[in-house]
């Protein structure tokens, strides 16, 4: 097919002057190879190093532009015009990789990252953005544990680490950043430890605080990307909140069990947290990973995505999880995907925004201290030490465990009988209401709960809650019940 | 070499002032002569885009060129160059207006400030893409 391509003014100097070229060709990207390989000073202004058409150079075929058709392997027809048309770059100097001169990779570096280097996706320039970049994580627990040690892998130049507690046995089985000889050590030494162990070449900056609404802005100023790897519903709609004013992206991934969710909220281009969820549960709804368990793999393949997309976002790579939500499923082995849209509405990104600092967010959820417990639904309670004195002195007092039957094989208190709360209304009978009741569960939640449907359903005796249930019982009273 | 009259010298200016704090973008107008490039006209591209346009990376989007270049060539002339204003920074490309340019044209820079325009320098890409050069500007 006989084409006629029409070199714009600026560029004829290199095509020997011509204003239009004819060539023989069957797709658009055949005729602009066929262009350059006779006119060969010309490739460089159409083409980038790795032989992509730059991202500037818009090709039309007959009035439309080839990246609506097929792109290159569009197909001409005899008599078509090609025309080279480019947009116009401006200064941009909001933009932050604008006028940045990216950082030179070391010969130790080039080996370490050749992997990356050899894509062109990657690429020197793509791994020296990397070099350049810098992300916060929240939290160092088991989104946390991927997160950084990947990140720190792909050599993100500057990793900040925000966390204040310390490493528990109970943690290993998922937070694979932290080992057995780290226990009682602070999480952030323990993860700065085997972030420089992974990769020698970066920053780690450690924060040991708890984020709070007076630090988190002051934080966030100093990285381009925020990672979430929080488990609560304050510090994630904080998280969400301080980047959306702060105009960073907030990359988001959440675990429950065997189930877990990532996206990108990015308000300057698309859905916040906020958007999708205007208002947090309410208090004790969903259940934290110390009450409802997490299979310990999952957070490693939710914050395996977390890094993924971290990765994307500094290499500037399209499809990133922008107005998506992603949901894993990890017992059916099971991804599914909502699309999520930028709420008009939205109280901190909307067009009216009413939040426009940051508020107090353990009120906002409903779980400061002072707003719990209400006083008409005051909970009568006791103590494991009173409960056990209770017991030596001979009291009559019967004992219901509302825990799971595969809870009660890990631990039990002796003498108490298992009625899971999912039963225990319907198994209400079982329960004698002339005796009093004392009801536990592992920390005092589920087992508040119990007490708050029992009396709902008209159970007459006397009901008190264990405070912080058999883990206090552990802690407090017998040692040998196994804590978990 | 790019010559130039006071009068669109003037506009271009203005039109950076006038849409502070956001850039604001042209194109140049007038001839490629054997002595260097000589602009007639500024043709001032619409700003009335959405916010989050405004700070987009390509000031100027391939149909707008293509309407601007229609309109030259119905005058008899041909784009020349472009202008865009740097708000509260030097008239200085980047990196990033380097790998987004070709050689030939005229890049014009102008600074400016909530209530005035500052430094404006002509800037040329290199042919082997390597660096701008600054371009003498002839007043007429």
């Amino acid at each position: 097919m006989s084409v006629t391509i029409t070199i714009p003014a600026p560029l004829r100097q290199f095509a020997g002057g011509q204003s239009q070229i004819a060539v023989e060709a069957k797709t658009a990207g055949e005729a602009l190879d066929l262009l350059t390989s006779t006119h060969t000073a010309l490739r460089r202004h159409l083409f980038n190093d790795q032989n992509v058409l730059r991202n500037f150079v818009n090709v039309y075929l007959n009035d439309e532009d080839i990246r609506h058709a097929s792109g290159p392997d569009t197909p001409v027809k005899d008599g078509d015009n090609i025309m080279i048309v480019p947009s116009i770059a401006g200064g941009a100097v909001i933009e932050s990789e604008v006028g940045q001169t990216l950082p030179e990779l070391s010969h130790e570096e080039i080996l370490r990252y050749s992997r990356h280097l050899i894509m062109p996706e990657v690429g020197m320039q793509g791994q020296r953005k990397l070099k350049a970049a810098s992300v916060l994580m929240i939290g160092t627990g088991g989104l946390g544990a991927p997160v950084g040690m990947y990140l720190a892998a792909a050599g993100v130049g500057r990793i900040g680490i925000v966390d204040f507690d310390v490493v528990e046995e109970s943690n290993l089985q998922r937070q694979i950043i932290h080992g057995t000889k780290d226990l009682g050590r602070r999480k952030i030494e323990s993860a700065r430890d085997r972030l420089r162990d992974i990769n020698p070449h970066i920053e780690i900056e450690t924060h040991e605080s708890r984020l709070t609404s007076h630090n988190a802005m002051q934080l966030f100023k100093n990285y381009d990307i925020i990672v979430d790897g929080t488990d609560n519903f304050p510090t994630r709609y904080l998280v969400n909140d301080a980047c959306v004013l702060s105009g960073k992206p907030n990359v988001y991934g959440s675990i429950f069990r065997f189930e877990g969710q990532a996206s990108v909220f990015w308000a300057a281009k698309g859905a916040c947290y906020r958007c999708l969820y205007p208002e947090p549960p309410p208090p004790g709804l969903v259940p934290s990973c110390a009450e409802g368990g997490v299979l310990g793999v999952l957070p490693g393949i939710v914050g395996a995505i977390q890094a993924n997309e971290t990765i994307k976002v500094i290499l500037g790579a399209e499809g990133l999880l922008i107005n998506r939500l992603l949901l894993f499923d990890a017992w059916p082995m099971k991804f599914r995907e909502f699309k999520l849209r930028k709420d008009p509405k939205c109280p901190v990104c909307g067009e009216n925004p009413t939040i426009t600092k940051l508020i107090d967010y353990e009120e906002f959820c409903g779980v400061a201290p002072h707003q719990q417990p209400k006083p008409e639904t005051k909970l009568d309670e006791i103590s494991a030490v009173e409960l056990n004195a209770r017991r030596l002195r001979g009291d009559k007092i019967q004992i219901v465990d509302v825990r799971e039957p595969h809870e009660f094989e890990i631990a039990r208190i002796p003498g108490t009988k298992l009625i899971p709360l999912g039963h225990v209304v319907t198994r209400m009978n079982e329960i004698d209401p002339e005796v009093e009741t004392i009801v536990h569960c592992k920390g005092g939640v589920r087992s508040a709960k119990a007490i708050e449907a029992l009396k709902r359903a008209g159970f007459q005796g006397r009901l008190i809650n264990l405070k912080g249930g058999i883990t206090a019982w552990s802690e407090d009273v017998d040692p040998r019940v196994a804590k978990y | 070499m790019i010559t130039i009259p006071e009068k669109q010298l003037t506009e271009i200016r203005e039109h950076g002032v006038r849409d502070y704090p956001y850039e604001c973008c042209g194109l140049l107008l007038g001839r490629f002569n054997p002595g260097g490039k000589v602009v007639t006209e500024t043709y001032p591209i619409s700003n009335a885009r959405e916010e989050s346009a405004k700070r987009n990376r390509f000031l100027i989007a391939p149909e707008e060129l293509m309407k601007g270049e229609r309109y030259a060539r119905d005058h008899d002339l041909e784009v020349v160059g472009f202008y865009h204003s740097h708000p509260d920074s030097p008239a200085v490309p980047s990196q990033y207006d380097l790998e987004h340019a070709w050689p030939t044209y005229s890049y014009i820079i102008v600074s400016t400030r909530a209530d005035q325009a500052t430094d404006l320098f002509s800037w040329e890409q290199e042919p082997d893409r390597s660096r701008f050069n600054q371009e003498e500007i002839q007043c007429q």
